[in-house]
């Protein structure tokens, strides 16, 4: 497609100029349109994965930039690439690295997990509600998100602590003795990921459940099904694509989340994006922490696939 | 309803406590005499009073103010275009691909985002000469990305949902299609976009792992500067701020919400 002298887009006085140009140069204006988001996701997205990738196979030196550079010229004038494996060969010999992943996969799934259990209820609750009150609920949930999410972290400091709210209630109402010790925790990092990220989990939940069609409970229900086994053989199954939609957006933010176990886990605490932090900021080994993010990346890559295979699916409907 | 009468009200009602009790609590104790930041000993307001003095406080909200709305000014061009390219253009060449790179920076987990992208500013640095260090503008270029993301879901849907017959009719009646984008398309999804811009507005500001890496010396936003803070522990000043910057998004959210649902009656 040329910007002939009948495109339209020509017609248009103050782009007529600009037009002409690009038309000359064979570009139409469909193509400028596209090419705008288009180039700057592949600049400042899709190509950063790549450097990420041949940082991931040079190594750290002391200088500026602090990794060897992908080619040198010889005395005699021929490139040489310079590629190591070196940093993932560490990542496999260095336990550190396999527990960080294997333990950031367990708090993601238990959080998960528990996001479930909370918002499924909160979710129906919601979508069942008649319509003033719906809407009051559904801005109820939304309105955490708004507010800053390290204020939110850092509210469950103050919370959880040894003098905090919830020990000096406890002891009030002589339930315990003495404080317990919740900060620095795992317990705390799950509480802290299912507080996060619960409204993903309620709003795809909801979007699904409002959409349930009432003719099913009640073809269920005249059929003789308790109110129980109908929401086992009707309402459930037919939740499934919102679960799994919720339970994604929970999953995959969770397994790289560094806020949260740096202010609420303990020195114990062992998750990925913490180990690529402190790879990076303390250590300084900018090739080692590319060859983690790498590994995470591959990590993280079938979740996001499968979520948006269960979203392309709701949009086809 | 299945639940059998109390339990799932009781499970609803645990939700909610669950998502503002500690939000609540913050409030509470920031107007706290004591430093003990959980033993009350009296109401004051002058943790408020401090944080007004405190200039590193001022100053990173002020980097964070400017680096918020430019990243939401882009990422609202970025993102609708996209949005629109996606739902209007139907084939073309690299539409798996567009279609892809918008909707992963939503998921991809940011110290992933923030890390590729420094090492990409670094990189361009060392070839292309720019960006020349890093600081504001390497913030604004990574907000947007991320932001713009955002604001495509929401410029999708509701270009999904837009009558498109009101477009074909202009068309018909000879407008070209950047008539058309401007005068029909544009002032029907102002709505989503105004939501699409305070939300990309609020993600910039909220932002702490992406900043920390693209962000160069003299450069702090706001969150970094709250994060140094509390990282040693519980700090009255920093109640003081979030209940101020609750109380703004609070109000904020109440006035949008019902401006736009306003505005959705009347159109209708």
């Amino acid at each position: 497609m040329s910007a002939a002298p009948g495109n339209p887009l020509t017609r248009s006085a103050p782009w007529r100029g600009t037009a002409r140009v690009f038309g000359w140069l064979g570009i139409s204006g469909r193509t400028l349109v596209i090419a705008i988001p288009m180039l700057w996701l592949l600049v400042f997205f899709l190509v950063p994965f790549f450097v990420l990738g041949r940082i991931s196979l040079a190594e750290a030196i002391i200088a500026r930039p602090p990794y060897t550079p992908l080619w040198e010229r010889d005395a005699d004038g021929t490139l040489q690439i310079i590629a190591t494996l070196e940093n993932y060969r560490w990542l496999m010999e260095d336990r550190l690295y396999a527990n960080a992943y294997l333990s950031s996969i367990r708090i993601a799934v238990v959080s998960t997990i528990f996001a479930l259990l909370i918002g499924y209820p909160m979710a129906y609750f919601i979508a069942r509600s008649p319509e003033p009150r719906r809407s009051i609920l559904l801005l109820l949930v939304i309105l955490p998100f708004w507010t800053s999410f390290l204020l939110r972290v850092y509210a469950w400091m103050g919370f959880l602590r040894r003098e905090g709210v919830i020990n000096n209630f406890l002891i009030w109402a002589g339930v315990i003795d003495s404080p317990l010790t919740m900060l620095q925790t795992d317990f705390a990092v799950y509480i802290g990921i299912v507080y996060t990220y619960l409204p993903f989990m309620i709003l795809p939940l909801y979007a699904n459940l409002t959409k349930l069609d009432d003719a099913h409970l009640e073809a269920a229900a005249d059929l003789g099904a308790s109110p129980m086994v109908t929401f086992f053989t009707v309402t459930l199954p037919l939740s499934l694509p919102g679960i799994v939609a919720g339970s994604m957006l929970v999953f995959i933010p969770a397994i790289g989340e560094y806020v949260i176990p740096a202010l609420l886990g303990g020195p114990d605490t062992l998750m990925i994006g913490r180990v690529l932090w402190d790879e990076f900021f303390s250590s300084r080994d900018w090739p080692v922490a590319s060859a983690v993010a790498i590994v995470m990346l591959v990590l993280v890559v079938a979740p996001i696939m499968w979520l948006q295979s269960v979203q392309n699916r709701r949009e086809l409907k | 309803m299945t639940g059998r009468g109390w339990v799932l009200p009781m499970a609803v009602v645990f939700g909610f406590v669950f998502l503002y009790a500690p939000i609540i609590s913050l409030v509470v104790f920031s107007f706290n005499e004591s430093r003990l930041v959980t033993v009350w000993g009296g109401f004051s307001t002058r943790w408020y009073g401090e944080l007004l003095r405190d200039r590193q406080i001022l100053n990173a909200a002020w980097v964070s103010l400017k680096v918020a709305f430019w990243s939401a000014n882009l990422a609202v061009i970025v993102g609708t275009l996209g949005a629109f390219v996606l739902v209007r253009m139907g084939r073309f060449f690299g539409r798996l691909l567009l279609t892809g790179m918008i909707t992963a920076p939503l998921v991809m987990p940011e110290v992933i985002t923030g890390l590729s992208l420094l090492l990409l500013f670094v990189s361009m640095e060392l070839t292309l000469g720019w960006p020349a260090g890093r600081g504001l503008t390497t913030i604004i270029i990574a907000h947007t990305t991320f932001c713009a993301a955002f604001v495509a879901v929401i410029a999708q849907s509701r270009l999904r949902d837009m009558d498109e017959s009101l477009e074909e009719a202009a068309r018909d009646l000879g407008a070209g299609p950047v008539r058309v984008f401007f005068d029909i398309t544009l002032p029907v999804i102002t709505p989503a976009l105004v939501s699409g811009w305070l939300l990309a507005f609020t993600l910039s500001l909220d932002d702490l792992v992406i900043a920390s890496f693209v962000s160069g010396p003299g450069a702090s936003t706001l969150p970094m500067v709250i994060f140094s803070k509390v990282r040693l522990g519980v700090s009255p000043d920093v109640n003081a701020l979030a209940t101020i910057i609750i109380g703004i998004v609070t109000i904020a959210v109440l006035i949008v919400g019902w401006m736009l649902r306003k505005q959705a009656r009347a159109g209708r």
